[in-house]
């Protein structure tokens, strides 16, 4: 038997139960610990936080003292770490591998950018402090809105929404204030929405009170013109594209497109979702577009932190900038000035989005990004971004199917036609890819398209990232057709937990944990 | 570029493979006429991490920061300290890079956090549920009463006098798009329960701020009764949940639908954003349905192992679109987790504790300023916020001490416009401010006045 120097043997003896079999005592498998839930491992007389003795005083809470025992259970910081470290390993993450949600611009997070965010000019300033002891938090506001107005050519920029649906709600309602202006508002119903738009596009628009008129799409994957015309008339309030779309293709008549909701005296709403595809590329000014959301946290790279916050700025045209929501930013002397209420304002703003100014540790971010790239770094993130996209189709092709023909901007749609008859669903290929390793795809979206993969690598992955990746695929795609089908409708097997009964979770709801009776 | 993996061999490799000759092959659907060819205009070109960083710390430094000054700025954003394990947890890599949890079997982590998040918030507001989060508390409120349109059918809604006036503009903004009766009561001090006078069988909702947004307490018993009685819901409305360690429980006196602001606790001033939205109400299938944003919920794998998934999306807008209860889509993630964190690191004596002490240390500052000649404090109750009168204009004292250095509150008009309550300062006091500090308000107050 081989030694080490320690006399150990250093290969394995006799034989052990391979890892499917063998069931440990504590729950945990190996790095892969067990963890139960906060209420069940805290205690409510435990703290993890040190705190000076509360001086005598006469309590003037009005005879409002909360007396009921709140429940909430503690931890010392020890134990509080285990808890989160524990937990957090049970994550895909970025930084564990390609993340190929398409519409959703898993790019790397640069961690300059934190670091950033967190000095004490922009992270420890209250949205209310004097105007002139945060000059430098304005200066930074100021400073964004200029990259993204040169980024897109546009008049100004609404910085305050706080998410990308924010922000398509602010676009929507800074044209539904130029509509109501212009008298129309009773009139102008209709919003022109794609059938392979996002959700939110028709959620949004229903919220301005619209009513929404679904686009279909044609044989290309684009706006189906003939329709269009059809369906364009004095009653249109404005149309919401997203550019390039979902598919992953760039709308070629997009100038036609603006002219002819132009014509019609309707507004051009950009969802700027796929940003990444065309900056530096085209500028949005040229298409013809009005008001566009820009999701910092695609486009711009600010973490996505498993679900928020993210941030959206609008940029808007001439003809909408005049209606931009409070507050916002005016040059003042050398400095900067917030403008926080209508009578102030020389403008129409149509209302306020929120309580403050917008997401600033988010501008920080976007703006570090932006900076650090220049005019010709972001130009190349998007040719990159294609390139890696078209890499990916041109590989896949061999054992996927495209869901177009020809080249695709900065994601791969593909259908589910290389799966018929195999007994394999898009949902099963996806899992599959889970013990492969890999976080699955954007799935059955966009609607049009059966069984949609939509795959948006990024322009941060490298060739050899991308080579693995397809190489994994493909074998997968090989291994359905020959009819392996267990392999995926039992996927996954090697994640922490097996599919999750989802039925079940919606029919009978436990929305939180409760104590139970002993 | 130390962000672009990629090299010039790679690029003409690929290009290859993809069969075109160059990169704008495939941007040949972009129209010639909107085709950018050279760099974008006016822009810098790309800089090294020692620039950024440094032109950054400049712009950093043109700001007084919280922390270099005595400090007592409130108005629905507060300065907690934060243990350093809650900003190190929040950057693992796990949390921070990860998406949406659409894939539960690798988002494990970001749900059952999630799930805890839920239970806490519904603790903490003495609710049943509780969401996965909103943006932040005013646009919660305005989701609240959306929400409350939706399951009482009908369109009335009454904003207090004490509600923030930033949030009742965001309420009135986010309504524009239906018709929606709004009555909006005149700000005053000590006169919430007057909502009870706007009240009909037609209100859908009241909507109630505790602490105020003058920092005065409000019992809701009363108020709630009233409302159940004609069919209406109360909204409870909190912009410092640090307070509901001390100050019953918006669930316990009978609110139906909780909305607020959870940055004071695990969350850093950041100048107005990202912060964290909570929304909770009672557990009442009408009022989950109803609801917005998202829902992390228990359930089983296939080996009947438990695990937690999104759930309840059928009332959201990626599968509901123009139906959906809302057309949010993201929730505060990261701020979700810094706030659950905190709040375990806490504990219940920790919150309590902390809550007591914000207490004791506001009532010590009030004392000390109601003796000053110029100056009055006005309210009867308070957490942690109260409003004084001073003998003169309180934006321009507000300038003045700013220049002595000292952060010394907010002026009234900066929330209600100017016009109303110009001799009026909101002064908010937490753990982070020592006696020095105290000291040097009254010196600076003094001197303004």
């Amino acid at each position: 038997m081989a030694m080490n120097s320690t006399g150990r043997p250093t290969a394995p003896t006799g034989d052990v139960p391979c890892a499917e079999d063998l069931k440990t005592f504590s729950g945990s498998r190996g790095l892969m610990q067990q963890e139960p839930l906060l209420h069940e491992v805290g205690a409510p007389e435990k703290c993890g936080v040190d705190l000076p003795d509360v001086p005598e005083h006469t309590a003037r809470l009005g005879g409002l003292e909360r007396d009921e025992t709140i429940g909430l259970p503690g931890f010392s910081e020890p134990e509080a770490m285990r808890h989160y470290v524990r937990l957090s390993q049970r994550n895909y993450a970025i930084d564990l591998g390609l993340y190929p949600l398409g519409s959703c611009t898993m790019k790397h997070n640069p961690r300059l950018n934190e670091k950033l965010a967190r000095l004490p000019g922009f992270a420890d300033v209250h949205p209310l402090q004097p105007q002139s002891t945060v000059q430098g938090a304005l200066g930074l506001m100021a400073e964004l809105s200029d990259w993204l107005v040169a980024i897109t050519g546009m008049d100004a920029v609404a910085l305050s929404p706080k998410a990308g649906a924010h922000g398509e709600w602010c676009g929507m309602m800074c044209i539904r204030a130029a509509i109501e202006e212009r008298g129309e508002l009773q009139t102008r119903r209709r919003v022109l929405v794609p059938q392979s738009a996002h959700g939110t596009n028709p959620a949004t628009a229903a919220a301005c009170g619209f009513e929404i008129d679904e686009l279909p799409a044609d044989d290309t994957g684009r706006v189906d013109m003939e329709i269009l015309r059809a369906k364009i008339g004095p009653d249109v309030a404005a149309i919401m594209l997203t550019n390039p779309n979902t598919g992953g293709l760039f709308e070629r008549d997009i100038r036609e497109i603006a002219d002819l909701v132009h014509e019609a005296g309707g507004y051009f709403y950009c969802d700027g979702a796929n940003l990444n595809a065309i900056m530096g590329k085209t500028r949005v000014r040229d298409l013809g577009v009005d008001a566009m959301h820009i999701n910092l946290h695609k486009t711009f790279s600010t973490p996505h932190g498993g679900g928020g916050p993210g941030a959206g700025p609008v940029v808007l045209s001439k003809r909408l900038s005049n209606y931009a929501p409070l507050p916002y930013l005016v040059r003042d002397g050398d400095g900067w000035a917030l403008i926080e209420e209508a009578a102030q304002s020389d403008a129409k703003p149509f209302g306020r989005l929120s309580v403050f100014h917008g997401q600033m540790g988010m501008f920080v971010r976007a703006l570090a990004y932006m900076m650090s790239h220049g005019a010709d770094g972001l130009r190349q993130v998007s040719e990159d971004a294609v390139l890696n996209a078209n890499y990916l189709l041109a590989r896949l092709s061999e054992e996927m199917s495209p869901a177009f023909d020809g080249v695709c901007m900065h994601e791969a749609l593909f259908d589910d036609a290389f799966l018929k008859d195999t007994g394999v669903t898009t949902l099963d290929f996806a899992k599959a890819m889970i013990d492969e390793g890999y976080h699955p795809m954007t799935m059955y979206f966009p609607l049009i398209v059966h069984g949609a993969m939509l795959i948006e690598p990024t322009e941060t992955e490298s060739k050899e990232s991308l080579d693995r990746f397809a190489d994994s695929l493909l074998l997968l795609a090989k291994m359905a057709k020959s009819g392996d089908t267990t392999r995926f409708t039992a996927a996954p097997t090697l994640a922490p937990l097996r599919r999750l009964d989802e039925t079940r979770a919606a029919r009978t709801p436990i929305l939180r944990w409760k104590a139970t009776d002993a | 570029m130390r962000y672009l993996p990629l090299n010039e061999n790679d690029r003409a490799a690929m290009l290859a493979r993809i069969g075109v000759s160059s990169i704008d092959d495939l941007f040949a659907d972009i129209p010639a006429k909107a085709r950018l060819d050279g760099l974008i205009e006016g822009l810098p070109t790309h800089a090294s991490e020692m620039a950024v960083e440094r032109h950054f710390t400049d712009l950093s430094r043109q700001s007084l920061s919280a922390g270099d000054a005595p400090f007592f700025c409130g108005g629905g954003a507060y300065r907690h300290h934060v243990p350093a394990s809650v900003d190190h947890l929040i950057q693992r890599s796990e949390f921070l890079t990860a998406y949406t949890p659409y894939q539960p079997e690798i988002a494990q982590g970001t749900l059952q956090t999630l799930f805890e998040f839920q239970t806490q918030v519904a603790q903490l507001t003495g609710m049943d549920v509780a969401n996965a989060s909103l943006y932040d508390g005013s646009t919660a409120t305005a989701e609240a009463v959306h929400m409350a349109a939706r399951i009482t059918r009908r369109r009335k809604c009454v904003l207090a006098p004490g509600l923030h006036p930033h949030y009742a503009q965001t309420v009135q903004t986010a309504v524009q798009g239906e018709t929606m009766d709004m009555h909006v009561m005149t700000p005053a001090m000590g006169a919430d329960a007057d909502v009870m006078g706007a009240l009909d069988d037609q209100t859908a909702c009241i909507v109630v701020q505790n602490p105020n947004v003058f920092g005065e307490l409000v019992d809701l018993e009363p108020l709630a009764k009233a409302a159940h009685a004609v069919g209406t819901l109360l909204i409870a409305v909190t912009t410092e949940v640090v307070s509901l360690g001390l100050v019953k429980s918006p669930g316990e006196m009978g609110a139906d639908i909780v909305a607020a602001e959870g940055q004071s606790i695990g969350n850093g001033l950041s100048f107005g954003g990202p912060y964290v939205g909570l929304l909770a109400c009672r557990d009442d299938r009408k009022f989950i349905r109803q609801a917005p944003g998202r829902f992390a919920g228990e359930t089983v794998d296939e080996a009947g192992k438990r695990g937690y998934v999104l759930t309840l999306s059928t009332r959201e807008q990626h599968i509901r679109r123009e139906k959906a209860t809302s057309n949010i889509c993201t929730n505060s993630g990261l701020c979700t987790l810094a706030f659950s964190i905190h709040l375990a690191l806490l504990g219940e004596v920790g919150l309590r504790k902390l809550a007591a002490l914000n207490h004791a240390r506001a009532c010590q500052l009030a004392d000390r300023l109601d003796a000053l000649d110029g100056v009055e404090v006005l309210n009867q109750s308070f957490f942690n916020e109260f409003a004084v009168r001073v003998s003169g204009n309180a934006s321009q004292i507000i300038e003045d001490m700013a220049k002595a250095g000292v952060l010394g509150g907010i002026p009234a008009a900066r929330l209600f416009g100017a016009g109303y309550f110009d001799d009026v300062l909101m002064i908010a006091v937490t753990e982070t401010n020592r006696d020095e500090d105290f000291d040097a308000l009254v010196v600076a107050l003094r001197e303004a006045l």
